[in-house]
């Protein structure tokens, strides 16, 4: 049973907000990281006082990396508990990601890849008021306890807003998860429900066991792993490169459906091989109710290689409960306008994806079906639209009589910055507020009563 | 991936460590194909009195593949060899795999696999293997990187050519004997 009055709601819930903000912090006394957090511990919600009530104007999430457990006072043994890859954080294992080139550490913006990163704040609005309300309470508590603020990022939704979709135009949040014991069936298609220790510590996994988890309990119980990552999205050379590719509006929409899998609306190209389907885009009963193998297992309709297929291969991966991930974040950046040509700013999207083994299902996710250019046998291709490009990799969109085969695709998005994050549970972030010793004086004052 | 001409066999020499330059996986270095594909060599002693619990297994696998002959479709083996062996200094166990898949890449598909058909019972009379193999997937990972010995030497007649790609030359070989069997 998920002890839902521990978690935080964040990898839960799905909140209505337009608006976000990310607050990346240093602390540089323990004093201070405690103080800071002590103050805004009462403003995290837990999945079942968020859960239970969507009217609230602003959510806010609380998460650490491992330098950052390490200032707030956690002792090296149970530091070491921690897995290696969250140890050591994403910037140093940039390449086993594929993060090379233009996407390597080095070009990272925002102070992210600098072990003085200790902690992030997320905070979800409603809308951009109440964001821009909550930046200037937020500010004052900053200044108050005495951290520091690296840097951060304002994401609002992009029109048209009935609909979540990225800035190329596509569909987003079309594939989640269904956590067992956590309320929501499975959309038609999506598999069984996955056990709660693929995304939760000290739960079930899919093998049916509980990890051992990092010490103590009371500090990794209900909590996740989060990876954070900034992806900049260019528009403008996206836009181009359609126009290249396509002599007509409809060419170069199927030519945009093949890279992704999936229409912009969101129709699955499986099911809808030659045109868009703005319905069954939207119809959560169907866009995800297909296979691979069974039904396209040449990639006729959705080319083995195109987005979706690589980040969820279905019926043609293997291992694959054990692979999933809950996805959160949003767009960053001014929408670009159909008619308005590039305009140089910066835009795209900053998200998380929540699991409880970042080496296992996150990087696995990155170093091979993202970036392995010979996943599926494929030889020189990687994921069109999220994996690092130079021009030297291809795409191959399987037809009858013979295959188009795009040569030197370019990059369409760049990796700005990232970072490994551990979100603890109600019960952990109070630990870390009271500082480990003076939990620890406690338990150990408890053990000395009941003896 | 390396674009090599299948007609022509080719030897490869590997330096002590595997690897000709060092790749970080997400376990560690990142062993090379080579002109013999992708090649996974384990040793390790086997635990005093096992040595029939071992050789037995080999018939529980043929049954298993006759059963299922796709159960170990994962692994995109082309050859596996099992071998027991003593040089004086106890009896060994060597797991050699030939596959065309990076083994850092798909290391937990491998473990899942060898949990599924129980492959890891054979592991568990080997001395080294964490016992707490079930819920430590870390431990079963340094188990098969501290036991695995790379080559120095590979070679191939047909090289770099997957099994993918050998099937799909014979399948072709078939349907086009069956196209001039229609045309006698």
């Amino acid at each position: 049973m998920l002890d839902l009055d521990d978690i935080q709601h964040f990898l839960l819930t799905r909140t209505p907000a337009l608006a976000a903000r990310y607050e990346f912090l240093s602390f540089p006394a323990v004093d201070r990281g405690r103080a800071w957090l002590k103050g805004i511990l009462e403003r995290v919600g837990t999945a079942r006082a968020v859960g239970g009530s969507l009217l609230d104007a602003r959510w806010v999430s609380v998460a650490f990396t491992w330098n950052g457990l390490k200032t707030l006072g956690v002792d090296q043994p149970s530091l070491a508990t921690f897995p290696p890859e969250f140890q050591q954080g994403m910037a140093p294992r940039a390449a086993v990601l594929g993060l090379t080139g233009k996407n390597a550490p080095e070009h990272w913006v925002g102070d992210l890849a600098s072990p003085d990163l200790h902690a992030i704040v997320i905070l979800f609005a409603r809308d951009v008021p109440e964001r821009e309300r909550c930046k200037t309470e937020h500010q004052r508590h900053v200044t108050e306890s005495g951290v520091r603020v690296l840097s951060s990022l304002d994401l609002e939704a992009i029109p048209p807003l009935e609909y979540a979709h990225e800035h190329f135009g596509y569909r987003d949040r079309l594939s989640q998860p269904a956590v067992e014991g956590a309320g929501a069936e499975p959309t038609p298609g999506s598999g069984p429900p996955i056990k709660p220790g693929e995304f939760f510590l000290g739960y079930p996994d899919e093998m049916g066991l509980v990890p051992p988890p990092p010490q103590p309990e009371v500090l990794s119980r209900n909590g996740s792993f989060l990876a954070y990552f900034r992806m900049q999205e260019h528009v403008g050379v996206f836009r181009d490169f359609l126009a290249q590719q396509g002599k007509t509006p409809e060419e170069q929409e199927l030519v945009a459906a093949k890279l992704m899998g999936r229409w912009r609306s969101g129709a699955p190209l499986v099911l809808a091989p030659e045109r868009e389907d703005p319905a069954l885009g939207a119809d959560m009963q169907r866009n995800n109710d297909f296979d691979y193998a069974k039904m396209d297992p040449h990639g006729y309709a959705c080319p083995v290689g195109s987005h979706v297929r690589r980040m969820n291969p279905r019926d043609t991966g293997e291992n694959m409960q054990r692979r999933k991930m809950i996805r959160r974040g949003g767009t960053y950046g001014p929408h670009l306008p159909d008619d308005a040509p590039e305009d140089g700013h910066e835009r795209g999207i900053a998200a998380f994806v929540g699991c409880a083994s970042l080496v296992r299902q996150f990087e696995f996710t990155m170093n091979v079906w993202a970036n392995d250019p010979d996943f599926m046998s494929l030889g020189n291709e990687r994921d069109p639209i999220i994996g690092t490009h130079d021009g030297s990799y291809d795409m191959t969109i399987p037809r009858r009589p013979i295959r188009k085969k795009i040569q030197g695709l370019p990059a369409f998005t760049t990796v700005r910055g990232g970072a490994y994050f551990f979100l603890p549970g109600i019960r952990a972030l109070k630990f870390l507020a009271d500082g480990p010793s003076a939990s620890a004086r406690t338990t150990a004052a408890a053990s000395a009563r009941t003896s | 991936m390396t674009v090599a001409d299948w007609s022509k066999p080719a030897a490869k020499a590997i330096p002590k460590e595997g690897y000709f330059e060092l790749a970080q996986g997400r376990f560690g270095p990142v062993f090379p194909r080579t002109p013999a594909c992708y090649g996974f060599t384990v040793i390790a002693k086997v635990k005093p009195g096992k040595e029939q619990v071992v050789r037995e297994y080999g018939a529980t696998i043929e049954k298993a593949v006759a059963a299922d002959p796709g159960v170990l479709a994962p692994l995109k083996l082309h050859y596996l060899r099992w071998v027991l062996f003593d040089v004086g200094s106890g009896l060994h166990f060597m797991y050699q795999g030939i596959f065309d898949t990076d083994f850092d890449k798909y290391l937990e598909d491998a473990i899942a696999l060898f949990n599924a058909t129980g492959l890891t019972t054979v592991f568990m009379n080997l001395e080294g293997w964490p016992e707490d193999w079930r819920t430590n997937l870390q431990a079963v990972i340094k188990f098969f990187r501290d036991h695995q010995r790379p080559s120095f030497l590979e070679y191939g007649e047909y090289p770099y050519v997957s099994a993918t790609d050998i099937k799909k030359a014979l399948r072709l070989k078939a349907a086009f004997g069956a196209v001039l069997d229609e045309m006698q």
